[in-house]
């Protein structure tokens, strides 16, 4: 695909006239890691939702893919993998019944081999079984990492996918990333753990106040990046 | 297409199957009106014919309302609505899906309340169940394709139980009404009977059916 995976102009999103988004300007490459810095209500939850075609657009123009994702259609939510702050997996199915649930949705083939891969790769194979209800957080946000990734999306959209965590898991979930980028996935994830990502992060970006305040292409040394962080953040409060 | 809505529907019967909370107020809410209305009303077998279609539509209207709202509140709980809004799913087969779903929870509560209606009112509906059965289908599809799109409307807001009814109750007059003669001309007279009355619900059912495919993906999505 020579399209670029996110072109973004002038992205606006407002709730009830307060703009959340003021006005990204974004381009995301396929095979870049492009991560999201920010502080609380900088507005990454709210780009990610809009780059995901959950919420529309206030104003600007977004294109996924070349395709311009204002109109929704099944074929560019197909490309799309993403991981919101909520797991979006029933709490009175197992994890394997969602999975299974959602590989109907999006129609992939192979379905049972890809579940037991993502069960595998996830460390939920023993709990396959069990309702999701069960689950303690980290085991929850790995199901969901799972299902957004059981399609195999060209872009991965994820939100702060860190959280919730052991430092395993966390690390398996920073390989996986890193690989998938090097397999020309794009990849956009927002977090607040900057040295976990510092190093595989293709390209880092600070969104302040709605628009994206800093970028900085290529992985960085996390001391570096926190005094840049610090710097906008603090010196525009 | 049908893929998508029978892969809804069958998640939705699952979860229903496993914690029964639809059907729990399906049986409980669907028995306490027919039994209050019969102490209420006692009527001899002469006024059944009369009485039982009201007697049976309040029960599917009011525990209907309910199990219908129940649908879309799962989909708020881990904001699994916005994973089925991200997925290449068209939010039209979505609302057949869940369209479908509801059908079926309200076929299973008409026929545990329909017994109970002929036996607490003497109702005699043995010799017109066939007409009866068509009649009250054709009245679920109505009400459950309305319902579906207000709850959908509805699911997030915050005074959802008790937007749903003051939306959708006035909407629903037309298959109310329709449902209750075409029930009434049903246990008079059989299919005979009903014909005309047949005619208004599946007209209704339609319109419905229509406007919720097509207006769907406005009301649910942000």
């Amino acid at each position: 695909m020579s399209a670029p995976a996110i072109l973004a102009r002038g992205l606006r999103r407002d709730f009830g006239g307060v703009a959340v988004l003021a006005r990204v300007d974004l381009t995301v490459e396929p095979g870049e890691l492009l991560v999201l810095l920010g502080p609380n209500g900088a507005g990454k939850t709210t780009l990610l939702r809009v780059l995901a075609t959950l919420l529309r657009p206030s104003g600007g123009t977004l294109q996924v893919f070349g395709e311009d994702a204002s109109r929704r259609s099944p074929a560019t939510r197909r490309l799309i993998g993403h991981v919101g702050h909520e797991s979006a997996c029933y709490p009175d199915l197992s994890g394997r019944e969602n999975l299974e649930f959602y590989a109907g949705l999006y129609d992939v083939p192979n379905a049972e081999d890809r579940i037991a891969e993502l069960l595998r790769w996830s460390g939920l194979e023993a709990a396959a079984r069990r309702p999701v209800r069960v689950y303690s957080r980290g085991m929850t946000q790995r199901l969901a990492l799972a299902r957004a990734l059981l399609h195999g999306p060209e872009l991965l959209l994820l939100d702060e996918p860190f959280s919730g965590l052991d430092p395993a898991a966390a690390q398996r979930l920073q390989s996986l990333l890193a690989e998938l980028a090097r397999a020309g996935h794009a990849i956009v994830l927002s977090t607040h753990d900057v040295e976990r990502v510092a190093a595989v992060a293709t390209r880092i970006a600070i969104l302040h106040r709605g628009s994206i305040a800093w970028s900085r292409q290529g992985a960085a040394d996390p001391v570096v990046l926190a005094a840049s962080y610090e710097a906008v953040v603090m010196g525009r409060a | 297409m049908w893929r998508g809505v029978l892969t809804v529907l069958e998640k939705d019967l699952r979860i229903e199957w496993r914690t029964k909370e639809s059907l729990a107020s399906f049986v409980v809410l669907g028995v306490l009106l027919v039994v209050i209305f019969s102490v209420a009303i006692d009527p001899s077998p002469q006024d059944a014919p009369r009485l039982a279609p009201a007697v049976l539509w309040a029960a599917f209207v009011f525990t209907g309302l309910l199990g219908i709202q129940r649908g879309f509140v799962l989909e708020r709980e881990n904001d699994c609505l916005g994973g089925l809004l991200a997925s290449p799913l068209d939010p039209a087969v979505l609302y057949l899906g869940k369209l479908a779903a509801n059908v079926v929870l309200l076929a299973v509560m008409q026929a545990l309340v329909l017994p109970l209606v002929a036996v607490l009112l003497h109702a005699e509906m043995a010799r017109v169940l066939p007409a009866l059965i068509v009649v009250l289908l054709l009245g679920n599809l109505g009400f459950a394709a309305l319902a579906t799109l207000f709850a959908a409307m509805t699911v997030r807001a915050r005074a959802r139980e008790v937007m749903l009814p003051v939306l959708l109750l006035p909407l629903l007059v037309p298959v109310l009404i329709g449902g209750v003669k075409a029930t009434e001309a049903a246990l008079r007279g059989g299919f005979g009977a009903a014909v005309g009355a047949l005619g208004v619900l599946v007209a209704f059912d339609a319109i419905f059916v229509v406007a919720g495919v097509l207006l769907f993906e406005q009301v649910i999505r942000d």
